[in-house]
């Protein structure tokens, strides 16, 4: 009952980087920008989550959004590239992922960040309603960024399927010729994506360092951006799945440490293994049930360009 | 900018404001080109209140442009556009929608998983998201009923026909409050039956007061539907006439410059028995059954036509006679060769099988090769242009010009250029001029005129003649009646994946009529 209750508690702090990671990802995509670059942006988060908790010695809430902006910042150059270049987005999404690897390395270590221990944030405490059993430890003694994360999740939703802005998202990412000829900017519509796509893939990098692991180490992030990647192709581009993936993902992430704990002799390697080996039996799982229906982009990865005579 | 944008306004009927005297769109000394070319060269068109005006020419005479200059997507280089008598500046779509022109466009732009209603609201927002859908629906609602259209509105847009995506397109333009409403080619994708009701649904627009701009290259709609019809041909206007005033001889003069009939060219020779299809089953990928026990036989030296409504198999048909859809039973016996149900595509061409199919920058073209290397390919896998180890590029260069020459096909500026580049007859030319080199004994055609004006499927027409003649056996696959009729010696109607009756030529147009929407 203890392990149990103790490994579902801390399903959302593993399931948080996916979740958000995923949502980002599919905000970006629904608008036909495929975003290869998630593993760059988490790190750029990540490391500059750590950073400025470091700089200003605490207020880890200012360093989420400063991992937020960062990433943003980063992507910039993407919406650039992709959106106003038509650079090939596969190519500028690998792109990003080495140039942040690069960069948060050497920022980190020029800056000194690197392998120093802080305080970030620390779960709530909700006071007689954390002490409830059962339900306390895991419904009610969180962080404030779980909630929020919930929160965007609804938002999210929301705004993609019941509003205006939405609509045309995704007519851009479905057919953007049409939407086009229906009098949208498809060039603003794909940056404002891209832009809190990175936003969303920022906070949960931040996520990592300030409420996670609260050190930043080069590489921090291990593959957590892949995985997103993965998860959206797993939930075929819809919001809800995707927060399921990421908290099945959670569930494994979670069990490693404890059944460790609980002294069951499993390789390291093999434990590290397990998230990919995951991803690869989703995604065959994925495309040989070929009878679900995919919301996948119509449009993703191909650059708009105005028609035009020959 | 003088009219003001009204297009939430329920009551905004077709025309309300204008002097009838006064013409709703005149578009003056309209002149546009691209690089060298001339699209347009001193244009005048004009579009009264209530009528609906045909603009007739082949492909590539300047039709498409000289609406697009109206529509805001393309900027005239000089000439001026007057609407309902006042000059109008038109920098974009918008601006072309603020004045409530409209165009439908030969290719939709619609976002297929959509509704129809998420498709119009996309392009005519009005306030908040829930409040607006229903306020769209409504006016669909309204607007369909003026002119009788029938969609499901609630249906993703791609799993609606091409008709019914073509009239949500309409609609859209109406619920925009246009009330100068151009359509481009629309009745090129569509059937004789879908054709006639939209062409009827066209005359209501235009009697609620709409002026309608009609751009085809039907000699015979033009004639039948139009009030007045204006001939272009090479980016200037011909002449502006009244239907009941001209013929069609008249009209095909205007069109090509010259007289240009095609007649009726039959065989009584026939051959012997080249092909036979028989019982023949097949699904498609989804598993849909598409053929249901079909046979036809072909002889050599006969064409052999399969009329029928697109949708009844005709494209699983062609799959199945090249090898690219096994069928799940029946069989095809080739003279010569047997049975040939098992065999693949590359060994059927060995055989002498060759095939025109319908998309011709999709199946036997690859846009982005040369004209060269398009025509070479068939040579280059039995072998012609020298071993696997090497290439003998010199003779594909030699023997593509010459078939280019033979073949007529213009546009081609060097044997390295794209084969993207070339318009469709002359696509369709280059397809022909590869299929024929091999002198094949079996010709699959699907739809081989499709998208091609009056002189480039003349030349096809010719093309498939000639096969015939030379004692190939020539299965031509259409959806245009006037294509089979034309053609063909021997007649099938196919509906739901089976041949259903069979004509001898001179076949009765209203016999097969019938049978191609028969049988339920």
């Amino acid at each position: 009952m203890e392990f149990l209750v103790n490994w579902l508690a801390n399903i959302p702090g593993f399931a948080l980087p996916f979740a958000l990671g995923a949502l980002g990802l599919i905000i970006c995509e629904k608008s036909g920008v495929l975003n290869l670059g998630a593993e760059g942006f988490l790190l750029i988060g990540a490391m500059a989550g750590a950073g400025a908790v470091l700089t200003f010695g605490g207020y880890p809430l200012l360093a989420l959004a400063m991992a937020a902006l960062a990433s943003a910042l980063l992507s910039l150059v993407f919406a650039v590239l992709v959106i106003l270049l038509r650079v090939n987005q596969v190519i500028s999404g690998l792109t990003i992922v080495f140039l942040a690897q690069g960069l948060t390395s050497l920022i980190a270590l020029k800056q000194g960040w690197t392998n120093k221990a802080f305080t970030g944030l620390s779960s709530l405490d909700l006071g007689p309603l954390s002490d409830i059993p059962f339900i306390g430890p895991i419904v009610f003694s969180q962080d404030l960024i779980v909630y929020l994360t919930v929160g965007l999740f609804f938002l999210a939703v929301h705004l993609m399927g019941r509003t205006n802005a939405g609509l045309r998202l995704r007519a851009v990412g479905e057919n953007p010729d049409a939407a086009d000829a229906a009098g949208i900017n498809v060039t603003a519509y794909r940056f404002v994506a891209v832009l809190i796509g990175a936003l969303l893939l920022g906070l949960a990098g931040g996520y990592l360092t300030v409420v996670v692991s609260k050190i930043w180490v080069d590489g921090l992030t291990g593959g957590r951006g892949w995985i997103a990647i993965a998860l959206v192709i797993f939930a075929r581009w819809r919001i809800w799945r995707a927060l399921g993936g990421a908290v099945l993902f959670g569930c494994i992430e979670a069990l490693i440490p404890r059944v460790a704990a609980i002294g069951v002799q499993v390789p390291q390697y093999f434990v590290l293994m397990t998230p990919y080996v995951v991803t690869f039996a989703v995604m065959v799982w994925t495309s040989l049930s070929s009878n679900t229906a995919s919301d996948e982009p119509g449009a993703l990865g191909r650059p708009f360009v105005r028609e035009e005579r020959h | 900018m003088t009219s003001t944008p009204d297009r939430n306004s329920l009551t905004a009927e077709c025309g309300s404001a204008t002097d009838p005297a006064v013409p709703a769109l005149a578009l003056r000394s309209i002149t546009k080109s691209f690089g060298d070319f001339i699209a347009l060269d001193d244009v005048d068109f004009d579009l009264r209140q209530g009528e609906v005006h045909s603009l007739l020419g082949e492909n590539g005479a300047g039709k498409s442009s000289l609406m697009n200059v109206a529509a805001g997507l393309y900027a005239a280089d000089r000439g001026t556009i007057e609407v309902a008598g006042r000059p109008a500046a038109i920098r974009g779509p918008s601006d072309a929608q603020a004045l409530h022109i409209g165009m439908v466009h030969q290719h939709y732009k619609l976002v297929m998983p959509f509704t129809a209603v998420e498709n119009i609201l996309l392009a005519n927002p009005s306030g908040g998201f829930e409040q607006s859908l229903q306020h769209t629906r409504q006016l669909i609602s309204e607007k369909a009923d003026l002119v009788g259209f029938d969609v499901d509105l609630d249906k993703p847009v791609g799993a609606l026909s091409i008709a019914e995506q073509q009239r949500v397109e309409i609609l859209k333009v109406l619920v925009a409050g246009a009330n100068i409403i151009i359509l481009d080619e629309p009745t090129a994708v569509l059937t004789d039956e879908e054709g006639q009701r939209l062409l009827e649904a066209i005359r209501k627009l235009a009697s609620s007061g709409c002026c309608v701009a009609l751009v085809t290259h039907k000699l015979h709609e033009s004639l039948t539907h139009s009030d007045r019809i204006t001939v272009m041909r090479n980016g200037k206007v011909v002449e502006t006439v009244l239907p009941d005033r001209v013929t069609a001889p008249d009209l095909t003069t205007m069109i090509v410059g010259e007289t240009l009939v095609e007649n009726r060219h039959q065989t009584t020779v026939s051959g012997k028995q080249r092909l036979a299809v028989r019982g023949i089953n097949a699904a498609r990928a989804d598993g849909l059954a598409t053929l249901n026990d079909l046979s036809f036989d072909v002889r050599s030296g006969e064409i052999y036509g399969i009329a029928g409504v697109g949708g009844n198999g005709q494209s699983e048909l062609v799959e199945v006679l090249m090898g690219l859809l096994s069928p799940s039973g029946g069989d095809i016996q080739l003279d010569g060769q047997g049975d040939i149900t098992g065999t693949r595509a590359d060994e059927r061409r060995r055989f002498g099988v060759a095939c025109i199919p319908a998309d011709r920058q999709g199946f036997a073209l690859a846009g982005d090769l040369s004209v060269s290397d398009n025509f070479s390919i068939g040579g280059v896998l039995s072998g012609k242009f020298g071993s696997w180890a090497r290439l003998d590029r010199k003779s594909m260069a030699r023997e593509t010009r010459s078939a280019v020459e033979k073949y007529d096909v213009q546009g081609v500026r060097s044997d390295a250029q794209r084969s993207a580049l070339l318009s469709g007859g002359n696509a369709q030319k280059l397809v022909i001029a590869r299929e024929f080199s091999g002198s094949p004994t079996v010709v699959i055609a699907h739809s081989p005129n499709r998208g091609l004006d009056v002189r480039a499927s003349a030349a096809v027409h010719g093309h498939l003649l000639s096969a015939r003649d030379q004692g190939a056996a020539v299965v031509l696959i259409s959806e245009d009646l006037d294509e089979i009729l034309l053609l063909a010696d021997r007649i099938g109607v196919m509906n739901s994946g089976t041949i259903v009756a069979e004509f001898g030529a001179p076949a009765d147009r209203h016999a097969i009529g019938k049978a191609m929407v028969g049988h339920g």
